[in-house]
């Protein structure tokens, strides 16, 4: 009886140290795209991206504005919104996956540390199931997770009409940097 | 008692820590931002009329626009495409809110240069503004000679002044309207009962077809007992066709003049009896500054 109450407590306290694992968050993630063609190479940046993980799960998410992706010309900015993705209909791309081998980062320790990450990818209101490398380095105390995706813009829907299908990509290399910072209730 | 609680007791606290992890992005309050509402119209005129959009910051927006003869002139004519008038431009925008432009019309020899500026910007979220508003003002030059080179001309006696209020919306990704009340001012009048001062109210708007392909339709009412007689209200309508850095616009008006001054009080063509134009704006962006690049 005394050992079944032990169990119980110590159960409720796993689960309770679970449910306070400690999380880290950014507000002020980038998130850059390049797609490269003969014709015409475009790349735009989004610096207001955010992100969260879980220290314990190893569960991760991202999201970002569409509109917040900056580009180096006016027009092409209006065209990804309007023609392509379509930003007033579906306005975030977002990420919620799982850290695999969260377990090997000792995050007290100074190092690069390589990561397996799978999940869920959503951008145009199509969601595609992706595996991908990343990694944290981790200098005194500070966590800079990095990444790098290839996209493929078919998978998602994102309709690129022959008259301009040479200057876009078919797929477009896309480059993720999170600062993260410890979160606090 | 524990032992039939524990297994209950496991399971709610795991669902409550899986639903814990469900949603992680949650946690974070996302400060709420201001979204300017964008592409009301393709272009920044709707057909003839000013549009509620400006050519972006540090984008240069060459337009070559024709109207051709009236379809009504008949098969010896072409159905009027033997004839053309021609105005091309240079519009510039100086900043998010201001642009200039400048152009030259072969109707009238005429040189044209205005300003438009945005005082307020449809947006939603943490500032919702439910409208745009425009000032918009512009000078045309009448460089052909005078008509009675005896009397002593002024050169202000050729200059026309033109000064617009635009308020319109976007309603949706589909339908924008916007209404202008406008003032064009003559400073030399053919006869002393033609007045100086023109007021008109301009309406125009859009419905999004496609995500390139939209219908353009505008009207400018004239108030009555301004203009002289056979002067009529210019009526508009056409398709905006945008293929990458072009936008062309092609459609069908009363109007030969592509001027403000021109169109809204000296358009003689009757619609509806076939004097109809046939024409179209071309506009070719070029970035000439570019601001975003390095935008942290």
């Amino acid at each position: 009886m005394k050992q079944q109450i032990i169990n119980t407590l110590s159960i409720l306290c796993i689960f309770s140290m679970s449910l306070n694992a400690q999380k880290y968050f950014t507000k002020e993630g980038t998130i850059s795209f390049y797609s490269e063609t003969p014709v015409e190479n475009i790349e735009a940046t989004n610096y207001k991206a955010v992100s969260i993980f879980d220290v314990e799960s190893g569960a991760i998410e991202w999201s970002a504005l569409i509109k917040a992706f900056s580009f180096e010309k006016a027009l092409m900015q209006e065209h990804f919104n309007e023609n392509y993705m379509e930003s007033s209909k579906y306005p975030k791309a977002k990420f919620k996956g799982v850290i695999q081998n969260i377990a090997d980062v000792d995050f007290t320790k100074d190092g690069t540390y390589a990561l397996k990450v799978s999940g869920s990818l959503e951008i145009h209101g199509v969601s595609q199931n992706i595996e991908n490398e990343a990694t944290f380095v981790i200098f005194e105390g500070a966590i800079r997770g990095v990444s790098n995706i290839q996209v493929k813009v078919r998978d998602y829907d994102i309709d690129i009409p022959s008259v301009v299908a040479d200057k876009i990509a078919e797929t477009v290399d896309i480059k993720i940097t999170a600062d993260y910072q410890e979160f606090k209730k | 008692m524990i032992r039939i609680l524990l297994p209950f007791l496991s399971l709610i606290l795991s669902f409550h820590s899986v639903l814990a992890q469900e949603d992680l992005l949650s946690l974070i309050d996302e400060e709420e931002t201001t979204e300017l509402v964008t592409a009301s119209f393709k272009t920044n005129r709707i057909i003839n009329l000013a549009s509620l959009e400006n050519t972006a910051k540090g984008v240069m927006d060459f337009k070559i626009n024709h109207r051709f003869g009236f379809l009504n002139s008949g098969p010896g004519q072409a159905f009027g495409l033997d004839n053309a008038t021609i105005r091309l431009g240079l519009d510039y925008g100086l900043s998010d809110r201001l642009m200039i432009g400048i152009g030259r019309s072969s109707f009238e020899k005429t040189i044209d240069g205005y300003a438009k500026l945005k005082l307020l910007r449809q947006s939603t979220g943490k500032r919702t503004m439910p409208f745009s508003v425009l000032l918009h003002a512009s000078t045309a030059i009448r460089t052909i000679p005078f008509q009675n080179p005896d009397r002593e001309n002024f050169f202000s006696s050729r200059l026309f002044h033109t000064g617009q209020i635009i308020i319109g919306r976007k309603f949706s990704e589909g339908l924008t309207l916007q209404i202008a009340p406008t003032l064009v001012h003559f400073n030399l009048v053919p006869t002393a009962e033609d007045k100086h001062d023109i007021y008109s109210v301009a309406g125009g708007g859009r419905v999004k077809l496609t995500k390139r392909l939209a219908l353009n339709a505008e009207y400018i009412y004239v108030f009555p007992d301004q203009l002289a007689p056979g002067y009529r209200n210019s009526v508009a309508i056409g398709f905006d066709i945008e293929t990458g850095g072009h936008v062309f616009q092609l459609h069908f008006t009363n109007s030969t003049s592509m001027i403000e001054k021109g169109f809204i009080a000296e358009t003689t063509g009757d619609f509806f009896a076939g004097d109809i134009h046939f024409g179209f704006n071309v506009s070719r962006v070029f970035t000439i500054k570019s601001y975003n690049k390095k935008a942290k």
